[in-house]
């Protein structure tokens, strides 16, 4: 059974917000509200300073906190590539996995539901690539199958230097930072 | 320097979580304040205080229903999904403590509904004649009141619980994710909930019974929070940063002045003094332990939101 997720090379990330227009048009995404998003870490002193753009979003993790608090299982794990999604129309909206969510990659949609980054999985079963992958053009977004070793994520995670995020938070990212 | 930028401004997330406001802290009291009601009526119960025709234990059930749907109706008005809030009962997450929550207070009503048929309140007995038949019948049997008292204990005790559980389980808010917040809910539930029965008892005799358990309530309160502040700040990074929220950061004054000194200590003092014969019972120690326990409440989940993994 595939296990999804996604490796991005902050090294070729240029921070054109590609990836955040593209999930919008997508997904149609309300105004106001993202389900990706750049960061910007700038970190060091003057004059040797380090910067790392990343494009974030849900991590579906391994171990999701968002899916153990649902009180009513809106909030479950996909079979197919064992993605994080949400049933709309059975979640009441308590929040709950908002609050649990270390990485805050949630919101409540205006119609009530708790919404987040679905890995696009409407064109993922299409063959296709995430919308943000798809469109980014320094193409430094890779998505697949991370329990299968020969993925180019796999490949990529084997061989170039990386990390996820709040790794100490247990939750198992599944959204590898190339640096 | 350490700088993060991020383009990301969603509603109740960014610059900080509030997702929850005033509805959560209310619903966090009122629970927990139903759930000491219903301790302490199942106790009355239990030790054969029913039997005292002005016990206060009759007012209870029916003070525990109207608060406890108060407290429902602020949960409810915190949903934002809320004509799907049904949903709750078409299933049992066995992991989420708002599924346990949802079912335990399904169980709650019926044990309270058990506890007022013991005596029904006389409008209900004017209204309601085959219900105050079946009150007559159900006090007959000796067994019945026991029975009754030992599960509002239980339902009450695990109803205490689940209210500081539920917010100690979500670990990405370092200062909820304490189990110790479980143990001071109920603590703090159980000191309000004497408080209150303590102010409306009829008999001298059980408001002095009440000022005490209430005094050993606020003593074991003031130590799992001395505990659970304490081990916060001896904890990781992100604990100690939460901690901080309390010792010098922006609750620091509200949580120790309000909740700790005039909502614990001070009434600790005058109840103390009170039960020793010093000075008169007075209304004023009761009204500032509820005040505290709800201010309590409104700091732990407020501060609780401002408490971040990636730093506060």
């Amino acid at each position: 059974m595939a296990r999804f997720g996604m490796v991005i090379d902050t090294t070729k990330c240029v921070a054109c917000m590609d990836c955040v227009v593209a999930c919008k048009t997508e997904n149609e995404v309300p105004e106001g509200l993202c389900r990706d998003w750049i960061v910007q870490e700038v970190k060091g002193a003057f004059p040797e300073l380090q910067m790392e753009i990343r494009s974030e979003r849900c991590n579906h993790c391994d171990n999701p906190p968002c899916v153990d608090c649902c009180p009513t299982g809106a909030s479950h794990v996909e079979p197919l590539g064992m993605t994080v999604q949400v049933t709309g129309d059975v979640c009441i909206g308590c929040k709950a996995c908002l609050a649990s969510c270390p990485y805050d990659a949630r919101y409540i949609h205006p119609d009530g539901y708790a919404d987040k980054c679905t890995f696009c999985m409407h064109r993922v079963v299409e063959g296709l690539e995430p919308a943000c992958v798809a469109v980014c053009p320094t193409r430094c977004m890779y998505f697949g199958d991370l329990d299968d070793p020969n993925s180019q994520v796999s490949r990529l995670i084997r061989s170039r230097k990386g990390h996820t995020l709040l790794p100490e938070a247990g939750t198992k990212p599944r959204i590898h930072f190339l640096t | 320097m350490h700088e993060l930028t991020s383009t990301r401004a969603n509603p109740l997330i960014d610059p900080s979580l509030h997702v929850w406001e005033w509805q959560i802290p209310v619903y966090l009291f009122l629970g927990g304040l139903v759930a000491g009601m219903m301790v302490i009526s199942g106790y009355f119960l239990l030790s054969g205080r029913h039997k005292r025709t002005r016990c206060a234990c009759f007012m209870l059930p029916s003070l525990s229903l109207i608060l406890l749907s108060l407290g429902m109706f602020a949960l409810f008005l915190d949903l934002e999904h809320k004509l799907y809030f049904w949903r709750l009962y078409t299933t049992f997450e066995i992991l989420s403590p708002m599924s346990w929550g949802s079912w335990i207070l399904m169980l709650v009503y019926p044990a309270i509904l058990a506890n007022l048929l013991l005596r029904l309140p006389a409008p209900l007995q004017i209204s309601f004649p085959r219900l105050q038949q079946l009150s007559d019948q159900l006090v007959e049997h000796p067994m019945f009141a026991k029975w009754v008292g030992a599960v509002n204990m239980v339902l009450g005790s695990l109803l205490g619980v689940y209210t500081g559980i539920l917010i100690s389980t979500l670990a990405a808010r370092p200062l909820w994710n304490s189990a110790l917040l479980g143990p001071i809910f109920l603590l703090s539930g159980m000191s309000a909930a004497a408080a209150f029965v303590h102010m409306i008892a009829r008999e001298a005799e059980e408001r002095e019974l009440l000022a005490k358990a209430d005094n050993g309530f606020l003593m074991a309160e003031l130590i799992f929070i001395a505990l659970f502040v304490g081990g916060m700040a001896t904890s990781t990074q992100v604990h100690q940063q939460a901690a901080g929220l309390l010792l010098g950061g922006p609750y620091t004054a509200v949580f120790w002045v309000f909740v700790v000194g005039l909502g614990i200590v001070f009434p600790l003092v005058i109840q103390l003094l009170a039960v020793n014969h010093k000075i008169q019972h007075t209304p004023v120690a009761p009204i500032l332990v509820m005040l505290g326990g709800l201010l309590l409440r409104f700091v732990i989940v407020s501060a609780g939101q401002l408490s971040h993994w990636t730093g506060n």
